[in-house]
């Protein structure tokens, strides 16, 4: 069975690339579009926590080093 | 934190907390942040020293918590040849762009090549002058435009672009060249290998270590950060061809 894993994004370190969603192999990223941070940015959040396999994808992508990724402990 | 969870990634702690100044989805980032895993897992903080360019790095030494110094543009090379000839026992970079590396810089470059100098380049090749508002730069591709080549790079009259790595491979000294990217996270995997190897011969006293990324500049190219992967895997990568051009032979 895959890990079940979970990851943070930080709001205000965030700027919208999207990379992080386009290379998650499980559809569990999506961009706020209704809110920005306080840099006026689109960001990234966990829209479908129940999928995440902590592949670390995300993370390893990320140019602004703003995902932080958890594994279930176990 | 989570309950139940353990942590498996965060942010490296020898890249600052401040936020860095290149536009979204800006590979310049990505390697900082690479780099600063690599020299994090080497434990080499206090043994690091790096050298910042002229152009949109510029500002490096604000991010990247390591020793620093600023060069004159173009003349990365020249200061690290000195740093490292000096404080030998330190793992030193230069981190350049193009038109730092391979236009203003280009005799230094070449020159500290064949002395084999033995410290490792970190080239970031975005075929643009990302920092100045996108001009043309030796590594444009050929009808690529630009605020100075708006008709797109015309080779007739400035040349094809300069391919780095096959160039400074010809040098006996330098001992590792490899051209990487970060256009998925494998990619970006093996960037980050690629960084920690040419650390690794360095701390052994081979010779020139020279890694050059297949960057990218959406703001320069004018195109989203997603759009400029495109751009790099219809047209970057077939002229820049990704690989190990040359490596020491591994005598363990
Ligand atoms: C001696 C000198 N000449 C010209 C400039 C103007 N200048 C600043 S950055 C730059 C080029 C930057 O391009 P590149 O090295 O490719 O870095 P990028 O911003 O794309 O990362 C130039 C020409 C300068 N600062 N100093
Ligand atoms: S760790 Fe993997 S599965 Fe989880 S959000 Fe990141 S990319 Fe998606
Ligand atoms: S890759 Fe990083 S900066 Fe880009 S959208 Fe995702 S979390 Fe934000
Ligand atoms: S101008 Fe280009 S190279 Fe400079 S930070 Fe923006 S995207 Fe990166
Ligand atoms: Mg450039």
């Amino acid at each position: 069975m895959p890990a079940k894993g979970y990851v943070e994004i930080a709001v205000e370190g965030c700027k919208g690339c999207n990379l992080c969603v386009i290379n998650c192999p499980k559809d569990c990223l999506a961009l706020n579009t209704s809110d920005t941070n306080s840099f006026g940015l689109y960001y990234a959040y966990l829209k479908n926590e129940d999928d995440c396999i902590a592949c670390l994808n995300c993370a390893v992508i990320c140019p602004d080093a703003a995902i932080t990724v958890y594994k279930k402990a176990g | 934190m989570k309950e139940g969870y353990e942590l498996i990634y965060k942010r490296p702690k020898t890249l600052t907390t401040k936020r860095m100044h290149y536009c979204p989805g800006c590979f310049h980032s990505t390697i900082h942040k690479l780099l600063m895993e690599v020299v994090e897992e080497m434990d080499i903080q206090d043994k690091t020293v790096g050298i910042c360019p002229v152009g949109c790095s510029v500002f490096a030494y604000d991010y990247l918590d390591v020793d620093m110094q600023e060069a004159a543009h173009g003349r990365a090379a020249a200061v690290a040849t000195a740093v490292k000839r000096m404080l030998p026992d330190r793992y030193v970079f230069s981190y350049q762009g193009d038109g730092d590396l391979a236009a203003i810089g280009t005799a230094e470059t070449l020159h500290a090549c064949n002395r084999g100098e033995n410290f490792t380049f970190i080239f970031i090749n975005n075929g643009i002058y990302g920092m100045t508002g996108g001009q043309m730069a030796p590594t444009t591709l050929e009808g690529q435009k630009t605020t100075t080549s708006p008709y797109g790079r015309d080779v007739a009259k400035m040349g094809m672009p300069l391919k780095m790595c096959e160039i400074v491979s010809q040098f006996d000294r330098v001992v590792y060249v490899e051209r990487v990217t970060c256009n998925t996270p494998a990619n970006a995997r093996k960037a980050k290998k690629a960084l920690k190897k040419a650390f690794e011969y360095q701390g052994k006293g081979l010779g020139t270590t020279f890694i050059e990324v297949a960057s990218n500049c959406p703001s320069g190219w004018k195109c989203t950060p997603v759009e400029s992967l495109d751009w790099l895997k219809d047209k970057v990568y077939p002229y820049f061809p990704l690989g190990v051009f040359k490596k020491p032979e591994e005598k363990e």
